[in-house]
């Protein structure tokens, strides 16, 4: 529904009752936009759209505009005109760079999507089903959603993955010299994919953290939605004969597709522009993903807006993608 | 890019490097009176203003930029302001989180809301001098006494104008524990060696011989710099940190492999090691000796009683050991201060013994660039850091002080991608040039 729609639709409401006549109608209820509708109008439209250019559209065409410049962000006077120079670096000295964060963007989503949102989706699965102390559980879960990112920090780097003083490490025994495992700095490759680029472990370390991060809000989303499912469409199912992974995959799971929508499109968010526990935890070798390169380019004494901009050229092109095959699919199933 | 050759004259003292804390203070002064004052005495440009080398003429509000966000550096900051002279000037201290005051200088340094901010010496004093951000304060060098040829050197930029007043500095050293070397009878080696006999000596006790941490990737740049200026000399030390040596030159890779001969002696896992967990390893005797700035000694207090150090010995005796990384902290006056005459005044204060005796009383962990300093209140280690730095042929500022920033940047990643696995110095250094000329074509 459109603007114009639900504008019209109040005015129905507040004035006469509807006539016979279509066009009478129309040419009355627009004439029965006051001075002080079209002003609320004009501003509802107004605002977002003047918020919206200058937030997303303006920076967004300045950065592409900026990843042509090599500028050190201090002076008008000192920016310099490179052509493609930057993009060709890109490719040419700073490649290792860039696939590496690609590969590690992309890491992260395969994790969020086949580790993260799965066990959110069963945690929350478990949990409505008004087990003793699901709320005590719940908040536990939710915690790393609201810690402050200085706490996380804190907690994976000195409590949990410390090489001498961590808990892991304790755990396993591995605390004596030489044998410690080196949670956060060991880059070689879990799964290796070419001899220069893989899955390293510390990168695979910095997703357990994200995974902790965003089971809890996967939880929180999935259990509202499954409170709103009828209890009936379950009973029925079971009286079918159904087991409860039939009815969760023929039934619920189904039922459920608005919110399956809503957590596939924020997992693929956050993983286009997971930065925060990363940068917490200091960036060892090996983990770098797109924006890092744009704030450790753009940011900083020596700042080199081209480069950091030309990044962010490769962060919104990868990003469109997702939006379009978003898109297609949401347009495609209101046909 | 030779300018900095030097021996520092008089007592310096080491600076701190970690800095936590999250919060914007203002110490003292009056937020109104910034803007009477700012009409009042401004005029900003320093051609306007002649500086007589008299503290008592300027008045009006002057506001200090500081990364200070430690509690003893900060209260040694406040003690250095109490103690200015001049009473008609109201001084403002804005203390922001070391890591944040660093990634926004630039945009600090344009603001223009501080006159006069806390910096650091050398190239990345003189970055932004070439820039034009900073404040030529060459006339209040004019007046400065007691600052050894070494500090003028490192507060001279491209223009031959003076752009940074040192008031402190610190060394960094081989740090070790007093009381292990005394049980097991070790003693400070005096060439490499000795060094090395020292180590497998270490080893055979079951201790593992150096600390090495490198979580944040910064730590590590200071073996590289010892080991280049004990193979290579300090000039060439310098030229490359400049961009006027390639990587791939026989001369580096020969530092590379020394130092791939001496990792067998480290421990192992440096790249997830904060240098606090290094220091508790030095503390407890897990490991025997520790490269790094005296600041180790902050680690804890059992630590700091128990610390000693000596230099990195020569490896090669035509180049000797005298050259060290000494980094030189500081003051820098921004291009147009709003009260370009108190802002002098008060640089010309934190280069005399008065400043810097306040700030000690506050810090004693920092030596004084001023040779007039009270020496009698320092304890063993500020005493040793003084003495060594003063019989330095050469001083560095350690490797991301003295490159672009960027480019630092990517040596410290080479550096721990090259501990990883040393087998791959060859491309990772050839990578490392690719990267240099580009970062350095964008300064040129």
């Amino acid at each position: 529904m459109s603007l114009d729609e639900s504008v019209t639709a109040t005015d129905h409401d507040v004035t006469t009752p509807v006539t016979s006549h279509e066009r009478e109608e129309g040419r009355r209820s627009h004439s029965l936009l006051t001075g002080s509708d079209r002003r609320t109008l004009t501003l509802m439209t107004a605002v977002p759209s003047f918020l919206h250019i200058a937030l997303v559209w303006i920076p967004a065409i300045g950065t592409f505009i900026l990843s042509f410049t090599n500028w050190n962000g201090v002076r008008w006077s000192s920016l310099k005109w490179v052509g493609f120079r930057n993009y060709e670096q890109l490719f040419t000295v700073f490649e290792k760079d860039l696939y590496e964060s690609l590969f590690n963007n992309l890491w992260v989503m395969v994790a969020l999507f086949f580790l993260g949102t799965p066990l959110g989706m069963l945690i929350a699965y478990i949990l409505d089903r008004n087990l003793k102390g699901s709320a005590i559980y719940q908040s536990i879960f939710y915690t790393p959603v609201v810690l402050s990112l200085a706490v996380v920090g804190f907690i994976w780097r000195s409590v949990i993955y410390s090489p001498g003083q961590g808990i892991l490490n304790s755990v396993l025994g591995r605390t004596e010299p030489g044998n410690q495992i080196d949670w956060l700095g060991n880059p070689d490759f879990l799964i290796p994919i070419t001899s220069e680029y893989g899955l390293s472990k510390n990168f695979m370390a910095l997703i357990a953290a994200m995974i902790w991060v965003h089971v809890g809000y996967v939880m929180v989303l999935y259990l509202a939605g499954l409170k709103s499912v009828d209890p009936n469409l379950r009973e029925a199912a079971a009286i079918d004969g159904a087991n409860e992974w039939q009815v969760f995959r023929q039934v619920i799971f189904p039922a459920m597709k608005p919110v399956n929508i809503v957590i596939m499109v924020i997992t693929v968010i956050t993983s286009l522009r997971v930065f925060d526990i990363i940068d917490v935890l200091n960036n060892p070798i090996g983990t770098d993903v797109l924006s890092i390169l744009v704030t450790d380019n753009i940011l900083g004494e020596s700042g080199n807006v081209g480069r950091g901009s030309a990044y962010g050229v490769m962060l919104l092109l990868v990003c469109f993608g997702f939006a379009i095959i978003y898109l297609r699919n949401a347009f495609g199933e209101e046909d | 890019m030779t300018t900095r050759k030097t021996e520092i004259g008089g007592y310096p003292s080491p600076a701190e490097w970690a800095k936590d804390l999250n919060r914007r203070t203002v110490l003292k002064g009056g937020v109104a009176l910034a803007g009477l004052s700012a009409i009042g005495v401004s005029c900003g440009s320093d051609a306007a203003t002649e500086f007589t080398g008299a503290i008592g003429d300027a008045g009006g509000a002057l506001t200090i930029g500081s990364n200070a966000s430690d509690p003893a550096p900060q209260a040694g900051l406040a003690a250095v302001v109490g103690s200015f002279p001049n009473e008609n000037v109201e001084v403002t201290i804005n203390t922001l989180d070391h890591n944040t005051y660093q990634e926004n200088i630039n945009a600090i340094l344009q603001a223009g809301e501080d006159d006069v901010l806390a910096w650091f010496a050398g190239f990345r004093n003189k970055f932004f001098a070439d820039q034009g951000l900073l404040g030529d304060i060459s006339d209040v060098w004019d007046q400065v006494d007691g600052l050894g040829a070494g500090f003028l050197a490192a507060s001279t930029a491209t223009d031959g104008k003076q752009y940074f007043m040192p008031t402190s500095y610190y060394t960094w050293a081989v740090n070790y524990s007093k009381s292990l070397f005394a049980e097991k009878g070790y003693s400070e080696p005096s060439n490499v060696d000795e060094l090395l006999s020292l180590a497998d000596d270490m080893a055979s006790d079951g201790i593992t011989p150096f600390v090495f941490a490198n979580d944040g990737q910064w730590p590590i740049m200071g073996t590289f710099d010892v080991l280049n200026m004990r193979i290579n000399g300090y000039d060439f030390h310098i030229d490359l940190m400049g961009g006027n040596h390639e990587w791939t030159d026989e001369r580096v890779r020969n530092v590379f492999s020394t130092w791939e001969s001496l990792l067998p002696y480290h421990q192992t896992g440096a790249n997830g090691r904060t240098w606090q967990e290094g220091a508790a390893a030095l503390e407890t005797g897990e490991c025997g000796m520790y490269l790094l700035g005296t600041f180790a000694a902050s680690a804890s207090e059992a630590l700091a009683a128990d610390m000693d150090f000596f230099n990195f010995p020569e490896i090669d005796p035509a180049i000797g050991a005298g050259a060290l990384d000494a980094p030189i902290d500081g003051f820098q006056m921004i291009a147009e201060p709003k009260n370009a005459a108190a802002a002098k005044e008060l640089l010309l204060h934190m280069s005399t013994a008065t400043a810097q005796d306040a700030y000690l009383s506050e810090d004693p962990s920092v030596v004084a660039s001023n040779s007039g300093a009270n020496t009698s209140v320092y304890n063993d280690l500020q005493k040793k850091s003084a003495a060594l730095a003063s019989s330095a042929t050469g001083i560095s500022q350690f490797l991301d002080r003295d490159t672009i920033p960027d480019f630092a940047g990517e040596c410290g990643n080479m550096f721990a991608e090259f501990i990883e696995d040393p087998s791959k110095v060859d491309s990772l250094l050839s990578d490392l040039e690719e990267k240099k000329v580009a970062i350095f074509a964008d300064y040129s």
